[in-house]
């Protein structure tokens, strides 16, 4: 499925696709922490990859250099057409300011503390729906069946849209971040994806509901609605970003428990420690990386950043840095200084934060209370997705 | 004990408002400020260390 070289050179030639790195990154952010600490490839461009909390927080900001422009991990290597549907991208994470500060504006409350409060019955009764089908079974794929099953539907609730699209949506977003070196699955995602909202778009207009997309629709902005490429984008980003991410992330942590008995059994038994342990579980399986621009030639810690490279946001090695997190290669459910930054740092901070941790908190609730004792199924492989978003593709388990 | 939170480093991750809900309100748009004038209860101190502890913008710390 990769096109790439192995790699011999971390700190000179890095490529997050490496099968090396999809599997198994810590080690190797741990060598270039200790021995680098800002690895370089010139791989689909000139490209930095940061490794040390420090660094990675610092450049997320300096907006002044480092711009969002381009997030994507994996650069799109064909023709940009000469009216692009998108002129300014998804906005507001593909933004800058002063676009990007009224664009986030226009989402934000859309995922606040109290609006998120009143998705979790229906994030709830999902996930109870979706253990019904296979609890009897003995056996599920926890990726698959299940974690990959939650966001996307809760998304769709959220942009009124209709859920049984959910596995079109999903494929959708797979081929924009985890087939992104692919060329003709991420366009045909792209279009497939830009048509259909552009048809929800003229729906709503027709008869607007009290959804997201109906809001954006209805909302004005110095006296003028907000123009249809914005909607568009904002929409389409709703719909990326809200998926893959926590999907990885609920993934991850079920993961973590099949592989980490003592810890499902101390999730099981206390479940006091459940806040704290989902923000101990993102830190430690991080699953997004984002992408940033050099904006001018800038010296950054001794590495020679030219306009145009890139920087890969590199959130996940961040949280794994020991200067930050004692043991921070151990996952200490209770762990009380945690500093984290798997949302992000910064003024792209992910908007969908209180989503996102919502929907892994019910997911593995919901979880233990059904299936308290689980483990990989021997002899089954585990798969994992890298690039933008690292989690489990599939996670064969047996209770 | 009392506590501030710096308007203009607060990026809205809502940490100190999920460790301290007591002690702290957040908006529609994620921005977490004080409840009241910022006194912390002294049944409420260790949480308070614990909500400047964790936020990942180092905005919030004692006065």
């Amino acid at each position: 499925m990769r096109r790439t070289a192995p790699v011999s050179q971390w700190g000179s030639d890095f490529d997050v696709l490496d099968a090396k790195y999809v599997a198994d990154p810590f080690l190797i952010w741990d060598q270039l922490r200790t021995t680098c600490p800002i690895a370089h490839t010139n791989r689909r461009g000139s490209t930095w990859l940061p490794t040390r909390y420090e660094d990675v927080t610092a450049i997320a900001h300096d907006i002044e250099h480092f711009s969002s422009l381009e997030v994507a991990v994996i650069p799109f290597e064909g023709e940009e057409p000469e009216e692009p549907v998108l002129p300014y991208g998804l906005p507001p994470i593909s933004a800058d300011p002063p676009l990007h500060t009224w664009t986030r504006r226009l989402l934000l409350p859309w995922f606040s503390h109290n609006r998120v409060e009143s998705y979790e019955a229906m994030t709830r009764g999902l996930c109870s729906g979706l253990i019904d089908g296979f609890i009897a079974d003995g056996r599920a794929d926890a990726a698959s069946d299940y974690a990959q099953q939650i966001p996307v539907r809760v998304i769709a609730h959220i942009l009124g849209v209709s859920p049984d699209l959910s596995d079109t949506f999903t494929g959708w977003v797979r081929d924009v971040l985890e087939f992104a070196d692919d060329h003709d699955r991420r366009v045909n995602a792209v279009q497939g994806l830009l048509e259909y909202f552009i048809e929800e778009v003229a729906k709503r207009r027709a008869e607007p509901g009290d959804d997201l997309l109906s809001e954006l629709l209805r909302t004005e902005v110095d006296g003028a609605p907000i123009e249809d490429s914005l909607v568009l984008g904002a929409a389409a980003l709703v719909l990326i970003a809200g998926v893959d991410t926590t999907w990885s992330a609920i993934g991850s942590s079920l993961w973590h428990l099949a592989t980490h008995p003592a810890d499902r059994k101390r999730m099981v038994e206390d479940p006091e420690v459940m806040s704290l342990a989902v923000e101990e579980l993102l830190r430690a399986y991080s699953p997004v990386t984002m992408a940033r621009i050099v904006t001018t030639d800038v010296e950054y810690a001794g590495c020679p950043m030219k306009a145009g490279d890139k920087i890969l946001m590199n959130f996940p090695a961040a949280n794994r840095d020991p200067e930050v997190f004692e043991d921070a290669d151990e996952v200490i459910l209770d762990r009380a200084h945690n500093r984290h930054v798997a949302f992000g740092s910064g003024i792209h901070r992910c908007a969908g934060s209180n989503l996102a941790r919502m929907e892994l908190r019910v997911a593995l609730e919901e979880w233990l209370r059904r299936i308290p004792e689980f483990a990989l199924a021997e002899g089954e492989e585990v798969t994992w997705a890298g690039g933008q978003v690292r989690g489990p593709r599939l996670l064969p388990v047996v209770f | 004990m009392k506590i501030r939170v710096d308007p203009d480093k607060c990026q809205g991750h809502a940490r100190c408002y999920g460790l301290a809900p007591e002690l702290f309100e957040v908006d529609d748009y994620g921005l977490s400020t004080v409840v009241g004038d910022g006194s912390v209860p002294p049944e409420l101190e260790d949480r308070a260390r614990l909500a400047i502890a964790n936020c990942p913008e180092f905005a919030i710390e004692e006065v």
